[in-house]
């Protein structure tokens, strides 16, 4: 961070505001859009604020027959929050191991892992969809939630975070006769509570906004995720009609935009931990 | 017990003392092994595996061809126009987003009230649902009632308004390039922030005595002290570049024209559409060749590069 002369600080905030507006402006569009009657011509961009509010428009998309929302955003909470619980008991130990424990294979082990984050998901998606076919999964909350519940990402995220732990705690949990498990419960895990919660956040957002995977393996209505039902609203509503599509995308954003408004500091957090500081 | 005993007893308690270690990490390992071997390992083998056969999902008999599927790429001109307009997508946007996130990055790194509201804002469309903003885009893009038409014409362009972008087959991939550009900005610049917050502010202050100007400082201190920072980045973000999948799915189905065709929509219309999962298999890994490709020249470009800004 560096000192800056008043001057210089006005030319900054001109290209700040100019930079966040340009960043900004889709979403802003969004709202105005969504709130225009959802009949009749396309909103014209030079008359952006309706004359009547049509927040009807929003119930309007939460009760659509074809496309039922509640049901959609009930799917995608049940498979965020499960994704969750399963990286952390997942990823954690086995984090702590790579970072605390020594045995044989190890780096080698560890390498494994990582490399396997370095091939492309077109590479590995047929194969998976035929596994997840083969254990009878196909439109169920198991080929959602199983294929997540452990990541690479994360182990190497949460090593990260264990390797800062000072080595003296474990070798005194180690001389009171404290187990591995026993120092990984009591000590490794309660202490690195802001790791856990930096993988949380970026677990949930990454399963939440996920279309790929759910768009293959889910086939009725009834087990579509938001990301999924979303773009199902576009033949719902009949691709013109605007008004109703914003509305839709605007209800699927505010959860997620919400989580990251709510946990932003543990991303910038996660992206210093994985070592890219350069 | 004789010396010798002894040692051999030490040594056999070592060995097991060992093994129990062994076991015990193995434990902690053992689930996401499992999950690693059902979900990534064994699907990179079986891939494989498909990739040398005739695998139609509607079809019972799954003939072994060997190399047929990649022989048949070969001269596969609609493969070829994917991987020309991959390419066309990475080495466009990759550039042009970090640009776009070093500039943001420096300039939200100065001592200023309100720098992190910026931040912040800037980061929000990362985290934003992909089909979500394909749909405004979408609509940001249409001729007439489209923003940007909109904003062309209220500037006086009237010959660039009323353009229906994404049906333009010169227009609709620029398009999503400047739509991936805005994707990217949050994640890129949150790395460039992390990267300028190592550089000691020392060197700053001896080039201000040296009376070295704002962009003798970007030229001699900042940008070669950022190189491995970029250098992560655009490794990232080329491989990214080449799955790009969503926007092409939502906003133009691979047209107009087949001009936005990218190869993780084509193999995603060859598997799901086609239903020929040894030949999609096939061109995954030519995907992951070209992917593997472009990393490995990257590393090789960037080290002869790097060699002559070393601090030391």
């Amino acid at each position: 961070m560096r000192r800056v002369s008043p001057a210089s600080a006005i030319g900054s905030y001109v290209l700040m505001v100019v930079a966040a507006a340009a960043a900004m402006t889709p979403f802003v569009w969004m709202v105005l859009v969504s709130l225009h009657p959802s009949h009749g011509a396309l909103p014209d961009p030079a008359h952006l604020l309706p004359k009547h509010l049509q927040f009807a428009n929003y119930s309007q998309v939460l009760h659509m027959d074809a496309t039922p929302f509640l049901r959609f955003l009930m799917n995608t909470l049940i498979v965020a929050v499960s994704v969750v619980c399963g990286q952390l008991l997942i990823c954690a130990p086995a984090a702590f191991a790579f970072a605390r424990l020594s045995f044989r294979g190890r780096d080698w082990l560890f390498y494994l892992f990582v490399a396997s984050m370095m091939i492309p998901g077109q590479v590995t998606m047929i194969p998976a969809f035929l596994v997840v076919r083969s254990f009878g999964w196909l439109n169920t909350y198991w080929a959602l939630i199983v294929p997540a519940i452990s990541s690479a990402f994360g182990i190497f995220l949460l090593r990260q975070f264990f390797l800062t732990l000072p080595r003296e705690l474990d070798e005194a949990a180690c001389l009171d006769g404290c187990s591995p498990w026993a120092t990984f419960w009591r000590i490794a895990a309660p202490l690195s509570s802001p790791a856990l919660a930096t993988l949380s956040v970026f677990a949930f957002i990454a399963t939440w906004t996920d279309f790929f995977w759910p768009l293959l393996v889910t086939s009725t209505t009834g087990m579509r995720t938001l990301e999924v039902g979303l773009s199902l609203f576009k033949d719902a509503f009949g691709s013109t009609n605007w008004p109703l599509q914003m509305a839709a995308a605007v209800l699927v954003l505010l959860p997620v935009l919400l989580v990251f408004l709510a946990a932003q500091r543990f991303f910038v957090r996660g992206i210093a931990l994985t070592g890219l500081k350069g | 017990m004789t010396v010798p005993a002894l040692a051999a007893s030490r040594a056999s308690s070592a060995r097991s003392r060992r093994l129990k270690a062994d076991l015990c990490a193995w434990t902690f390992i053992f689930p996401s092994f499992l999950h690693l071997a059902i979900f990534t390992l064994f699907p990179i083998g079986f891939a494989f595996y498909l990739s040398l056969h005739k695998w139609d999902v509607l079809k019972k008999a799954h003939p072994f061809i060997g190399l047929q599927n990649y022989q048949n790429l070969v001269h596969d001109t609609l493969f070829w126009n994917a991987l020309f307009n991959s390419a066309y997508y990475a080495v466009a946007s990759v550039p042009l987003g970090m640009l776009a996130a070093l500039i943001i990055a420096i300039l939200v790194n100065q001592k200023l009230p309100f720098v992190n509201l910026f931040r912040t804002l800037y980061y929000l469309p990362a985290v934003s649902s992909a089909v979500a903003v394909s749909m405004v885009w979408t609509f940001i893009y249409l001729p007439e009632s489209g923003l940007l038409d909109w904003v062309l014409g209220a500037c006086g362009l009237r010959h660039a308004s009323q353009t229906d972008w994404l049906n333009s087959p010169g227009l609709a991939m620029p398009a999503l390039i400047v739509m991936s550009v805005w994707l990217g900005l949050g994640p890129r610049m949150v790395l460039y922030l992390a990267g300028l917050s190592a550089i000691p502010s020392s060197l700053y202050e001896v080039a201000a005595v040296d009376g070295g100007g704002r962009w003798a400082c970007f030229r001699h201190i900042t940008w070669p002290l950022l190189l491995p920072t970029s250098f992560f980045i655009l490794v990232t973000s080329s491989i990214s570049a080449f799955q790009v999948f969503t926007p092409v799915y939502m906003m133009t189905q691979g047209g107009p024209m087949r001009r936005t065709d990218v190869v993780g929509y084509h193999i995603y219309n060859e598997a799901w559409r086609q239903f020929h999962m040894g030949m999609a298999s096939a061109q995954s890994y030519v995907l992951f060749l070209v992917i593997l490709l472009v990393t490995v020249v990257q590393f090789r470009i960037v080290q002869r590069r790097m060699a002559g800004y070393s601090l030391a």
